[in-house]
């Protein structure tokens, strides 16, 4: 029997992915729709993995230079991806400080 | 660890990152989702360190190169994201997808050197032909995202006075012919790339790319950047995807896959929102800034107030919806607006507030600067939700905000005819604040301010909503 070739299989998660992504992004709340982009970013930059294995398994000047140099940007999606998504979730967060403060305002 | 084991991992991690999308459907989960996203990210490099261990028979020196670049690349962005301020998100956003769109090209022109190191051919052995247009597809979308989002970001951050980087689109005649040779140039190299894995295409079909990308985007203007910044979300996405189906990673066309629905979505949602057609945004030429329709008309007479009235019509009323526009946000004015909301609350008026979808530069911006001032989310309503409680709203206030109240959306005829918009007209009354009489982005004159029952009060937002509050304290 002739092996399925592996571009037929990508081809298959691509649209099953595809397929998921849709349906999952549907649920995003329209109100986090900017941390959404933003924690995007940082899954696209998944290409590291890539970017890794061009910065250490490589021979050549080129190859290796440009390995280290998409290590480093993707790097940078990383974290500035998923940090600053915390960064702002957590002013989504309920404030649970509010109510004290509010009752020292009043005593004024 | 066999190739196996690997595989296997990088799908607990593809998972992971659905996760971290899904936690998104709420606030409360969202945070929980976000760190689903890292450690399936984390997951990804450990086991890539582990690959690297195996593929190399012990020769590592080449983490070195690794841990170099993550040092760099990762202390730039943490420090970025620390810093950066909620009002420059859609900045960083293009900044970011940029990087994406680089380092996708860095990746292909490292694989085109040296396949045999990614394990897609035999070493000495040309690289498959599957893999070789998958190469070309992923290099020519990283290349357009690269140059694109510069662009971008030029005319997001408005600061800069090189002409590519200012809001108003740049067009000449010829343009769309000019991109459509560019694009077919493009896609022969890329194919003559295919049939003979030869760099001189190769490069040449990246230089066009990278040229190309700036030429879609200028012709865009300023008040379009919301699409286009989902649109350019999207395309990092295709470019990661291609990345990864040249590598035959699944994890990597997975995510992309994802990023690239998630941006898609986002585009289309921004184009309802504006009422035009995804084709007619990326076509470009609309959104000159500064209007003129207003100037043709003859001076209508408008009711304008003080301060002082506005918070007097607030403090008499049971219920108070504020629509934040992005004119509050240049004026830096959402702590001021939380402090006269919560001065309202106290006199036992329910405020809520309304937001438009594209109320800030990019989706779902207003909602993360109301939340940056501390307002809870549960008072904030999308557009949908709060449309139909205009009719029993007492007093409306709109700061800031043109285009996204003009009832002259529900006029036939009118350029804007059919976009969506707060149904502020509904309300009672209407308090709008705003700098002058000047057109928002549609260049169209708004009905709503002449209205009987509309009062302006103009000035800065931040200034006006300071005296209010004072106002509301001596009432």
């Amino acid at each position: 029997m002739d092996i399925i070739s592996p571009t037929v299989t990508n081809l298959i998660i691509f649209v099953l992915a595809i397929y998921v992504g849709y349906h999952v992004v549907w649920t995003v709340t329209p109100a986090l729709h900017t941390p959404l982009m933003a924690v995007t970013n940082a899954l696209s930059a998944v290409i590291i993995v890539g970017a890794m294995l061009a910065a250490a398994l490589t021979t050549s000047d080129l190859s290796r230079w440009m390995g280290t140099a998409a290590v480093a940007l993707a790097a940078v999606n990383v974290f500035g991806g998923f940090l600053v998504t915390r960064r702002m979730l957590e002013m989504f967060k309920k404030k649970d400080r509010a109510a004290p403060a509010d009752e020292k305002r009043g005593d004024h | 660890m066999s190739l196996d084991l690997v595989t296997l991992l990088y799908l607990v991690a593809s998972v992971c990152f659905i996760q971290a999308l899904k936690g998104l459907s709420h606030p409360t989960t969202a945070r929980q989702g976000n760190v689903f996203g890292m450690v399936g990210m984390a997951l990804a490099a450990f086991t890539t360190v582990a690959l690297i261990f195996k593929l190399a028979d012990g020769k590592v020196a080449g983490l070195a190169y690794v841990i170099g670049g993550l040092l760099v690349g990762g202390t730039a962005g943490a420090i970025m994201a620390k810093r950066v301020e909620m009002t420059k998100m859609p900045e960083l956003v293009a900044f970011m997808h940029s990087m994406i769109g680089l380092a996708a090209v860095c990746i292909a022109v490292a694989v085109v050197g040296e396949p045999a190191a990614f394990g897609i051919a035999p070493a000495g052995q040309p690289i498959p032909y599957g893999n070789r247009l998958e190469l070309f597809i992923g290099t020519f979308v990283g290349a357009i995202t690269f140059s694109g989002s510069v662009i971008a970001f030029g005319k997001l951050s408005g600061k800069y006075k090189f002409r590519l980087f200012q809001g108003a689109p740049v067009i000449f005649a010829g343009q769309h012919m000019v991109n459509a040779i560019m694009g077919i140039a493009m896609l022969g190299m890329g194919l003559w790339f295919t049939a003979t894995q030869d760099w001189t295409p190769f490069v040449i079909m990246t230089v066009i790319a990278f040229v190309l990308g700036v030429l879609i985007i200028i012709p865009i203007g300023g008040a379009d950047m919301p699409v286009v910044v989902s649109m350019l979300n999207s395309y990092s996405g295709w470019a990661a995807a291609g990345i990864g189906f040249s590598l035959n990673n699944s994890m990597l066309i997975i995510a992309g896959s994802l990023v690239g629905s998630s941006g898609a979505i986002l585009s289309y949602i921004m184009c309802k929102a504006m009422n035009r057609s995804f084709f007619n945004v990326i076509l470009g030429g609309f959104g000159q800034e500064g209007g003129t329709a207003a100037g043709k008309q003859e001076q209508r007479p408008v009711k304008s107030g003080s301060a002082d009235d506005a918070a007097f019509m607030m403090s008499n009323a049971e219920t108070v919806v504020i629509v934040p526009g992005y004119g509050l946000a240049v004026s830096r004015a959402q702590h001021a607006l939380k402090e006269l909301a919560h001065k309202l609350g106290e006199k036992g008026v329910q405020v809520r507030y309304a937001i438009h979808p594209v109320a800030g530069r990019m989706p779902g911006h207003m909602n993360v600067l109301l939340a940056e001032a501390e307002i809870p989310y549960d008072q904030v309503f999308e557009m949908e939700d709060i449309n139909p409680d205009f009719r029993q709203t007492d007093v409306v206030l709109v700061l800031g905000a043109n285009d996204v109240v003009n009832p002259a959306a529900k006029t036939p005829g009118s350029p804007i005819f059919g976009m969506p918009i707060l149904e502020t007209h509904l309300a009672r009354t209407v308090i709008v604040n705003k700098r002058s009489m000047a057109s928002g982005y549609a260049g169209l004159d708004n009905d709503l301010f002449y209205m009987d029952k509309t009062m302006m009060v103009f000035g800065d937002a931040k200034k006006c909503l300071e005296d209010m509050v004072k106002a509301l304290d001596a009432l």
